[in-house]
């Protein structure tokens, strides 16, 4: 039951006008698994996710949840949502917003059950509009979680959130996927992703560039780029030990390393007029921009894994 | 694939499920505006506060049918407000601030939403009426037997419903912060063309001519009727307004589906 396909994307295309927002993304989800949709914006996350809940219909391609259409309500009496920005009605109090929202599932979980998993028991007689952005959230929360859900939405889940309501997510998150739910979540930080995420796609321009898990996306970050300027030679740096990848712009040296340590020392000793040397830490960017160098070039290793 | 096929695809949703579901909707949904005073005190205040100028304070020292004349034409004028403002301002926010998203993602029952907002309106319409007709019969030396005073809360309340219907597709035709400038610019040139504010008759004879264009028009007709003035045969009026609410929902729930 643990390798069950609870919702699938295949070939699925869609665009806006002349932006191709998705280009061919094959995705399946499964039970029991925490995904991570990673990548900037405007890469295709929040399209995914929309054609997904049957909010977008896809130009081309196969979507699937629960092996139907997901703008069948029976197929969405699976999946719980969280969303970035839904501005529930201000005057109704928690109590009232979740018994409301069970009210939409066959078998919910009793009002105080999700209240505990969101961390909320003390919020219910609140009206919603009176709450804090974090509190809000958890709120939006607890909303996702109350039908039972099989398979979990989370759009930017702990944005607004402070570190210690994060890390209370995030344990409500894995024990929902302890239980067997699927859950997908969009995410800026790779942080999270790292706290949660079982597999690790990453969507750059509407496209799946790296699918695998957390470890992996973490090895490939471990990349540093260097920057210099030196009259070495690119195609000669580029053959050292420790160099991914060098390529000139003007007077610029750009260097993609892993042992940016041992590069360093060897640049200094190489060029001694080197000068206005920059080495940039591993960052999510970082890593995103080095995926789409990769994906530009058709002959990288990347792109046929993609 | 063959997961796909191997997993247990549906829960079944009992049949009173999915009535709850509808109950607590709109339940929700009245719940939310009674207890928002920037939509419950324009709604509340404005007819009752013209009828309380024209009809009370003004209308002294006019003829004895001046005031009942005035109840009908404002509780037409009330009745337009909530269908107009609660269905269409609210639609309009909420495809702008996520709400609609959210509760389409969500499995609402589709025509829950809707519902809900019907019910808002009817229930607004429902205390419009027995506000007005309480300060007519109190304040303006109305008189009424029972029958006219059920007649026009019926009428009211029926009423609603094409101005819901109107409210929704103007929901869907608009988005956001200015949809109470487009509500109101509807609204209000309405109501003035329809004769709630002063009687037809002293309007231009073009006005005059295309004043049945206009659903307030034959809704004031009906609840004259209700007070026990002459207006003829009233089902044309019926007629017109049950096929113009068939035609806008349909075209609003076309537009809905469609762009959501």
């Amino acid at each position: 039951m643990n390798d069950a396909v609870v919702a699938s994307l295949h070939g699925v295309h869609k665009r806006y006008g002349a932006q191709h927002a998705l280009a061919g993304v094959d995705l399946e989800l499964h039970a029991g698994q925490v995904l991570a949709l990673l990548g900037p914006n405007g890469a295709g996350k929040t399209t995914s996710i929309a054609l997904l809940l049957g909010l977008l219909r896809a130009d081309a391609g196969q979507v699937r949840l629960f092996g139907r259409d997901p703008q069948q309500v029976t197929a969405r009496r699976n999946i719980g949502v969280m969303l970035q920005d839904a501005a529930l009605p201000p005057t109704l109090k928690v109590g009232e917003l979740l018994r409301l929202c069970a009210s939409y599932y066959p078998a919910p979980r009793p009002l105080a059950e999700s209240a505990v998993l969101a961390g909320i028991e003390d919020l219910l007689d609140r009206p919603y509009g009176k709450l804090s952005g974090g509190q809000q959230r958890r709120v939006q929360f607890a909303i996702a979680v109350c039908g039972r859900p099989r398979l979990l939405f989370l759009d930017e889940p702990s944005v607004g959130l402070d570190l210690p309501a994060r890390q209370r997510l995030w344990a409500g998150i894995r024990n929902l996927a302890s239980e067997g739910a699927a859950v997908v979540l969009t995410t800026h930080y790779l942080e999270e992703a790292g706290h949660l995420a079982d597999r690790v796609c990453v969507l750059l321009r509407g496209r799946i560039v790296s699918d695998g898990s957390v470890d992996a996306l973490r090895a490939r970050v471990a990349m540093r780029s260097i920057r210099c300027v030196s009259a070495l030679d690119a195609d000669a740096v580029a053959a050292w030990p420790g160099v991914h990848q060098a390529r000139r712009e003007g007077t610029q040296l750009h260097l993609a390393c892993k042992q940016v340590e041992a590069v360093v020392r060897r640049l200094l000793d190489a060029d001694p007029l080197l000068s206005a040397l920059e080495v940039q830490a591993a960052g999510l960017d970082e890593a995103f921009r080095n995926l789409t160098d990769d994906d530009a070039a058709p002959a990288s290793e990347l792109c046929e894994a993609a | 694939m063959n997961t796909l096929r191997s997993f247990p695809t549906s829960v079944a949703m009992p049949r009173n499920r999915v009535l709850a579901a509808y109950a607590q909707e709109t339940r929700a949904e009245c719940l939310r505006y009674l207890r928002s005073p920037s939509f419950m005190l324009p709604t509340l205040l404005f007819p009752a506060v013209f009828f309380l100028m024209f009809g009370v304070v003004l209308g002294g020292h006019n003829s004895a049918d001046a005031p009942r004349f005035l109840l009908a034409s404002y509780s037409t004028f009330g009745v337009m407000g909530p269908g107009l403002f609660g269905f269409g301002m609210s639609l309009a926010l909420e495809r702008d601030n996520g709400l609609l998203t959210l509760k389409r993602a969500l499995p609402m029952p589709p025509a829950a939403y809707l519902l809900g907002k019907m019910v808002m309106a009817m229930l607004m319409a429902a205390l419009i009426t027995i506000l007005l007709q309480t300060l007519a019969l109190n304040l303006a030396n109305v008189s009424l037997h029972v029958g006219q005073m059920l007649q026009l809360a019926l009428v009211c309340i029926a009423g609603s419903v094409p101005f819901s219907a109107l409210g929704l597709l103007l929901g869907t035709l608009m988005k956001g912060h200015g949809a109470p400038a487009v509500v109101n610019l509807l609204y209000l040139p309405m109501a003035f063309l329809s004769g709630l504010w002063m009687p037809l008759s002293m309007l231009p004879l073009l006005l005059r001519r295309l004043a049945p264009m206009w659903p307030s028009y034959h809704l004031n007709a009906l609840a004259q009727a209700a007070v026990g003035f002459d207006i003829g045969n009233a089902w044309p009026h019926v007629a017109w307004l049950a096929l113009f609410s068939v035609v806008v929902l349909a075209i609003a729930s076309w537009r809905l589906r469609r762009h959501g």
